[in-house]
């Protein structure tokens, strides 16, 4: 079987500081992988890279068998990648309501009250807040808004951005159940960045380690959270 | 009591207008926060569309109703209006996005200038008139409305109201908002940010047509200067109503109508501009985001 996302040896620059040095990534179809580093790593443009925004300038990302390293963000967005990006950006003067009209713009709506509802029963806090601007929501439901959102576009992959930041321990656990559910039930595939090596991990098939915009470490989940090295950096006295 | 109603209703036609014209600076800020001073041209142009086909219609159809005239007038002047948009943005816009901020004003203002003395060349630089298309007058109550007032007045809420509708209800209103909040965000979800951005630029364009073509049945004049001032007064509308706001671009349209035509009947005409700049910057001093415009500040 061929991955679902294959990012082969990918340098992404911001001008001329190097972010991403050679970044080698696989995500198999029904897996949920992901990408444990510190604060500045480059977690986050890895993310943004694979969709396109900003390019990465040597190197390429294939999905489904596609080479999509060149392609505009929301071409790679249309071929079902979702992303719940750093920050959430949520579009602060729309509803919560709008906000997931958004995500499925894809279809067109077509099946909005569908979907709608599925992320209602997912978030039900969403559901109260349903007419009020995502500006004025909570950091933890700008959370859920943005994750509702990307599920909203149908994806065949789903990229979360730190989905935990910011967020009490019980709604990442929350969130995470989620997840591991929409993983389980429907083959969802998940690529998720974290600093939060410990849920990550344990919620994750694989992980990768990494350090100064190179891979350092890859694994299983429980190997990676058994070994001594990313114990010592991520975890001990890292984790709540 | 009966002068002041009429002059409120002289101001709320010329008012109609500069909403109109103001909507595309507004809305072409809000999505890519840049000042399109070649949109002043942009009315010019629809004004002149509208002139060329009025003598075409004329002269191959005699006889032709008013109304008819009126709607291929309008229709024809929002295609070449929006087209001439769209291919500024292509052209002087786009390839500039991203550069500093000062980039984009430079080559609209040359935009504005390019526009005006073009037409300046083809069509000459004298006032073209035409007969009056609309000529009844109706006595209300002593007060005497014409019924040019009432087609702008009329028109300018239909097509105001066409467009809250698109911004607010459509998919494609939903897009525009969702690009000026955030424009990455609203290509990771898969809108095509640029095209976007140039229906914006078309959408603006046809109402500044609009407004062009009523100007020109108001006045029953086109002169290729006409993009500065009514240019000017609507860019002022558009910052006293709250720049990026829509709802405020027709308010402060309409004030700006209004502070215009009072001022002209009670103190002296030749002062009109100077009144309505100097409330402008007094509104600006108290309130820096205008009328109806957000404050800066958001909560992340």
């Amino acid at each position: 079987m061929s991955p679902l996302l294959h990012v082969k040896g990918v340098e992404t620059y911001y001008g001329n500081i190097r972010a991403l040095g050679g970044v080698d990534v696989v995500v198999e179809p029904g897996e949920i992988v992901c990408m444990i580093g510190a604060n500045g790593a480059g977690k986050s443009t890895l993310m943004m890279t694979i969709c396109g925004s900003p390019q990465a300038r040597t190197g390429s990302v294939i999905f489904d068998g596609q080479d999509i390293t060149r392609m505009p963000t929301h071409e790679i967005a249309r071929l079902r990648i979702a992303q719940s990006p750093e920050g959430r950006r949520i579009f602060p003067r729309m509803t919560v309501y709008e906000n997931l009209q958004m995500g499925a713009s894809l279809d067109n709506l077509k099946y909005f009250n569908e979907d709608i509802e599925k992320i209602f029963t997912l978030f039900p806090r969403l559901k109260e807040r349903q007419s009020q601007r995502g500006g004025t929501l909570s950091g933890g439901e700008q959370q859920m808004l943005s994750i509702g959102r990307a599920l909203m576009a149908r994806p065949k992959l789903l990229l979360l951005d730190e989905p935990s930041l910011g967020l009490a321990p019980l709604i990442v656990k929350g969130i995470f159940a989620a997840i591991k559910k929409l993983n389980e039930e429907e083959g969802l595939t998940v690529f998720l960045v974290e600093q939060n090596a410990f849920a990550a991990l344990k919620l994750s098939h694989r992980g990768y380690v990494m350090v100064n915009g190179q891979v350092t470490m890859s694994g299983g989940g429980r190997e990676l959270l058994a070994n001594p090295e990313v114990r010592a950096a991520y975890l001990e006295g890292g984790h709540h | 009591m009966v002068y002041f109603v009429q002059q409120l209703v002289n101001g709320l036609t010329l008012g109609s207008i500069y909403g109109m014209i103001a909507i595309g600076y507004t809305m072409v800020y809000g999505i890519i926060g840049m000042i399109n001073f070649a949109h002043g041209d942009i009315f010019m142009l629809g004004s002149f569309a509208a002139l060329i086909v009025f003598l075409i219609l004329t002269t191959l159809f005699a006889g032709i109703p008013v109304v008819l005239a009126l709607l291929v007038m309008m229709i024809v002047a929002m295609l070449l209006a929006g087209l001439w948009n769209w291919t500024i943005e292509r052209i002087a816009y786009r390839p500039l996005r991203g550069s500093f901020r000062l980039a984009p004003l430079i080559t609209a203002i040359g935009m504005s200038i390019a526009l005006s003395n073009f037409i300046q060349v083809v069509q000459g630089p004298r006032n073209k008139p035409i007969p009056p298309l609309v000529n009844s007058n109706y006595q209300v109550l002593g007060i005497s409305i014409s019924l040019k007032q009432i087609v702008i007045i009329v028109v300018t809420a239909v097509l105001l109201t066409i467009f809250w509708y698109i911004v607010n209800k459509t998919p494609l209103g939903r897009a525009q908002r969702a690009t000026e909040q955030d424009r990455k965000m609203a290509a990771l979800l898969g809108i095509d940010v640029d095209r976007t951005i140039s229906i914006t630029f078309i959408m603006g364009a046809a109402l500044a047509a609009v407004a062009g073509t009523m100007y020109l049945m108001y006045y029953g004049v086109s002169v290729f200067t006409d993009g500065f001032i009514p240019g000017v007064k609507a860019f002022t509308a558009a910052v006293l109503g709250g720049i990026g706001s829509l709802p405020g671009a027709v308010l402060g349209g309409i004030l700006i109508g209004l502070i215009e035509s009072l001022w002209s009947a009670y103190f002296s005409i030749a002062y009109k501009d100077v009144a309505t700049f100097v409330i402008l910057a007094v509104v600006l001093i108290f309130k820096p985001t205008g009328i109806l415009g957000r404050p800066e500040v958001e909560k992340v």
